[in-house]
């Protein structure tokens, strides 16, 4: 069976609507709550597919930028929320509970962060490159968990959902609003950024860097701007992932969280558009249906990982399009 | 989902059973390398439910993995579509930071059979959150006076470089009375002790004091013995409970740990506990057991005197604490934390099995130091 | 600080970095081999210490329980290889991620289904417990000079093996080339297989060896698979020299921070202060180094390709 692409897209943003709105009608705010979790963990991954997917490079540790997003909500709200200033050398402020700023400082840092860690991280390349991100997620981690400032290990709790503008955040509809108004956003740029001369430049560098460089383009320049741009997307889904669970915890550093978003990918479809929302929404019930199952579903989720490396590659949305996927 | 379902046909039947069936969600450790904690606070709980004869009482029991964030997520499970009454079970302090201080506030009742982080006992204290089990600093407290009641001079005391590994140090320096050999912080998760073994030979220290807590207190206490480093150890009873004992062997004979429960504390209600549990589970209980133990005969206890569905009578009857503990005596003090006694054991061997017997009082009705912050 | 602690804590780091090298000499010789990355090397290591700790619980002897270990990791390593690990060899890096962190769980759940949630016993043997006095007057434990002089043993077999026997030949060859050796006649499916289950007994082997100084439970693998990594990563990945030269770095670097870092910030910080930043900084340490050596050389130590 092959299907559109496109019709993919449009069958899967139609799900992510009606679902919720299924659950609303028969008051099942938890339905909601995991379909927002998975709409986060999309946005996410559909950040890490830019390098990824488009880019070929395997980073083992994008839950730097996922954790950062995450410490930018909780320093900024846990300020807001005692009263207390934050001192940044020049610059002092009282924290803020309103989310478009939070998301904005999320993005900025990410970013800058990505800048710093990709500046170091892409003069390497391969295994060499994925162990290298993993050291930086890990050198994160172990900073997190000694910054006793805010938390450390315990985390920081923030009582009460940001703001947003003319919403209220704590009704689980409108947050889920709120969350996939963002992915449908960063969904469609990322459609427009494939197609763009940035997007074909890039998937250029992946196929052949060599070639790429001999008809003038710069392959680390390329690199570098696209660890930047998924580095803040990333940022942004660690904000709202916070935000959803009002907690942040060194655990969002961790490298099982970066194991878990290149799973995401991988289980949806590699550089496909919807391969990382298809491969949350999966991931999502496996881990809510199979933990009820029994005490020992890590096996089972390992064997179906397995069965999806084994015999789909190219994901769910390569099975579904009968294309294996050109990419990676 | 694994939902116990205590309620039976029988409920059903009963036709004077006036009162609603109550919800409790327990979330609590059971996959991963800390579950065996998880594990004895269920079965505790359970064995309480079970031999309380209350058929009305439903306990929902779900897996954190230890993640707060799936902690968190479960709680809004509990809350949004369970609408559980009462929540309990969870064993670590971060993930209790994340659930507890968002479920009180949504009007739920929160029973913790361990974890009492000081942020929840002092100035983020709540009127729906009880601990039956201990504020955090307390077994170390006690361990401090312990210290000085051995006339221990010079200590060397060691902790993982994280808040609860922090508290625990400051909580022995509370009581303690003498002079620091050395402080030092390790790693969390760290399972290679020599260079810290190392440096305790060169202190000079008369006494070491260390909280490791699970896998981490194991390798550590090996290390120790095989090191021929003689100085006298002394922990919290979680690096000596009956679940780690076994894999430690030798190397933990004879350490003076503290704890507020064992099993050889002298009253009927621990006695009947400790044979029951052995009976059902076919293993020794160790205090995480005794604790969710506990805690399900206190919920028990208010539920004879109020629903919950009347809040203030409900809190009124846990705050009373009217039921018969495995520790002996129990009441809370003014922030909803234990008033209790805690002891020193030292650990011995009983034929194959090592255990621990009490050897002394650390501590008389020990309160704890963040009582005064909390305005309730 | 006395010269002996700093000479004891010297011989920690060494024994530390020789138990890093025997899990990282398998990773790196089934990469530079298959060109595989496979993070379920940390789970053989964890089957081998449970098997260590369940047949010396049984028969009462240690020995015994080591022979397990190695015999139970190498099988454990033959037949995921057989049964998994063969089908990846072509596939890419992102594949074999994902398909060996698979098998991560499904190793981990099925050792705590199989033995329980609680760590298990394992215990140095009488004749190797308890400290000796070296010269110089440094009292050291026994049990780790003898696992420092085996990480050392087995090192200079793993160099006579791979330069001066036939295997070693065809090894190195299929590091070079994979299609000339197999059309030489090499059955290279079973020279992976061996490959696969020698890297695999080597982390059964470490397994085993500290599962009895350390605890035996579920998950013990994976913290030294990342050490074994960043091992692997600086030394440069496929070569065993590298793979050594990387061990003993880590080993030092990791235990030596831990110990002088918080000594060097109470120079100018208070003590408590001083051990908090001094032992963060000693967390991060080996990472620290890590990406020093990445950006100065980036295809490692030792690595030749990238």
């Amino acid at each position: 069976m092959r299907v559109n692409e496109h019709a993919i897209t449009a069958a899967v943003i139609l799900g992510l609507i009606a679902l919720p709105v299924w659950a609303l009608i028969m008051d099942e705010p938890f339905t909601i709550t995991l379909v927002t979790r998975a709409v986060i963990l999309a946005l996410a991954a559909v950040g890490l597919n830019i390098v990824l997917g488009i880019g070929g490079l395997v980073s083992f540790g994008h839950a730097v930028f996922f954790g950062i997003g995450g410490y930018a909500m909780g320093i900024l709200a846990y300020h807001a929320q005692t009263y207390t200033t934050l001192e940044l050398g020049m610059l002092s402020t009282g924290g803020t509970k309103f989310m478009p700023v939070i998301w904005l400082v999320a993005m900025v840092v990410s970013a800058f962060v990505a800048g710093c860690i990709g500046l170091l991280s892409l003069r390497t390349s391969g295994v060499y490159f994925i162990m290298i991100t993993l050291a930086f997620g890990q050198m994160f981690y172990y900073f997190a968990i000694s910054w006793a400032q805010y938390g450390g290990e315990d985390g920081l709790s923030i009582y009460i959902r940001n703001d947003f503008p003319g919403l209220n955040t704590l009704v689980p509809i409108q947050f889920f609003a709120i969350c996939l108004a963002l992915l449908c956003l960063v969904l469609f740029l990322m459609a427009r950024l494939q197609s763009s001369v940035f997007g074909l430049a890039l998937n250029a560098t992946r196929q052949s860097a060599i070639r790429a460089e001999t008809v003038g383009l710069n392959p680390m320049r390329l690199r570098l701007l696209a660890f930047v741009l998924s580095g803040a997307v990333t940022g942004l889904a660690g904000a709202l992932f916070a935000d959803l669970n009002r907690f942040v915890s060194p655990t969002m550093f961790s490298w099982q969280l970066s194991g878990e978003l290149i799973v995401l990918i991988i289980i949806g479809g590699v550089g496909r558009l919807m391969g990382p929302v298809i491969g949350a929404c999966v991931f999502v019930t496996l881990e809510h249906v199979l933990g009820g199952l029994t005490e020992f579903w890590h096996i089972y989720l390992g064997v179906i990982l397995l069965c999806i490396v084994l015999f789909a590659r190219g994901g769910i949305v390569g099975l579904l399009t009968g294309k294996e996927g050109a990419h990676v | 989902m694994k939902t116990f379902l205590m309620a039976t046909a029988a409920a059903a039947l009963c036709a004077t059973s006036a009162m609603a069936d109550v919800k409790v969600g327990m979330i609590t450790t059971l996959s991963g390398g800390g579950a065996g904690l998880g594990i004895d606070v269920r079965d505790g709980f359970m064995l309480a439910i079970a031999q309380s004869g209350r058929d009305d009482i439903e306990v929902v029991i779900e897996d954190d993995q230890r993640k707060p964030d799936i902690a968190v997520q479960l709680s809004d499970k509990m809350i949004q579509s369970e609408r559980v009454d009462i929540m309990t079970g969870i064993i670590w302090s971060n993930l209790a930071m994340a659930v507890v201080p968002a479920a009180v506030n949504q009007n739920v009742f929160y029973l913790s059979p361990n974890a009492g982080p000081s942020a929840l006992a002092g100035r983020g204290c709540h009127q729906n959150y009880f601990n039956v089990a201990w504020q955090n600093d307390n077994l170390h407290e006690a361990a401090g006076a312990y210290a000085n009641e051995a006339a221990y001079k010079n200590s060397f005391i060691m902790a993982p470089n994280y808040p609860a590994g922090q508290d625990a140090l400051t909580g022995y320096k509370r009581m303690y009375g003498g002079a620091l050999a050395g402080e030092v912080f390790t790693k969390l998760g760290q399972t290679d002790y020599a260079a810290e073994i190392a440096q305790i030979r060169a202190s000079g220290a008369d006494s070491v004091y260390f909280f490791l807590p699970g896998g981490m207190g194991i390798s550590f206490l090996k290390q120790y013995a095989d090191s021929g480093v003689d100085i006298p150890v002394v922990g919290p009873a979680f690096s000596f409970d009956q679940g780690i004992l076994q894999a430690v062997g030798d190397a933990a004979m004879g350490v003076i740990n503290t704890s507020q429960w064992n099993k050889d504390i002298d009253n009927p209600t621990n006695a009947a506990f400790v044979e029951t549990f052995q009976a059902e589970y076919g293993r020794l209980p160790s205090l995480y057991a005794s604790q969710g133990f506990d805690t399900a005969n206190l919920l028990v206890s208010a539920l004879e005197k109020a629903d919950p569905s009347d809040a203030d009578a409900f809190r009124d009857a846990l705050r009373a604490a009217d039921f018969d503990s495995t520790r002996g005596d129990f009441a809370f003090g003014p922030n909803h934390h234990p008033v209790q006694t805690i002891y020193a054991r030292e650990v011995i061997q009983e034929g194959d099995v090592f255990t621990n017997k009490i050897v002394g009082v650390a501590l008389e009705n020990h309160s704890d130091a963040y009582a005064a912050d909390c305005k309730m | 600080m006395s010269t002996i602690l700093v000479i004891e804590q010297i011989l920690n780091g060494l024994q530390f970095g020789v138990m890093l090298f025997l899990m990282a000499a398998g990773l790196t010789l089934i990469f530079g081999v298959m060109g595989l990355i496979n993070l379920a090397h940390g789970s053989l290591y964890m089957v081998g210490a449970f098997s260590a700790a369940a047949v010396a619980g049984l028969t009462g002897s240690f020995f015994l329980g080591l022979i397990a270990a190695l015999a139970a990791a190498a099988l454990a390593g033959a037949l995921i290889e057989m049964v998994v690990i063969r089908r990846l060899y072509k596939a890419a890096h992102l594949d074999q991620v994902l398909a060996t962190f698979a098998l991560i769980l499904i190793f981990s759940e099925g050792t705590r289904w199989i033995f329980g949630s609680f760590p298990l016993f394992l215990d140095i043997p009488d004749m190797l417990s308890g400290p000796v006095t070296l010269p110089g007057g440094i009292q050291y434990p026994l049990y780790r000079l003898t696992l420092i002089v085996i990480g050392l043993v087995v090192a200079i077999g793993l160099w006579a093996l791979i330069e001066r026997t036939r295997l070693g030949i065809q090894i190195r060859a299929g590091e070079n080339d994979r299609e000339m050796i197999a059309a030489l006649g090499v059955d290279i499916s079973k020279l992976y297989t061996i490959v696969f289950a020698l890297g695999a007994a080597l982390a059964g082997l470490a397994g085993g060896l500290v599962g009895a100084i350390q605890s035996v439970q579920v998950g013990m693998g994976e913290p030294v698979l990342i050490l074994a990594f960043v091992v692997i990563v600086i030394g440069g990945i496929g070569s065993i020299r590298g793979a050594f030269i990387g061990a003993l770095l880590v080993g030092l670097t990791d235990t030596l921070g831990g110990v002088f870092l918080p000594e060097l910030f109470k120079l100018f910080m208070e003590t408590g202060a001083a051990q908090k930043s001094g032992s963060a900084i000693a967390s991060m340490g080996i990472y620290i180094l890590m990406g020093i050596v990445l950006v100065w050389r980036p295809t490692g130590l030792f690595g030749a390709r990238a």
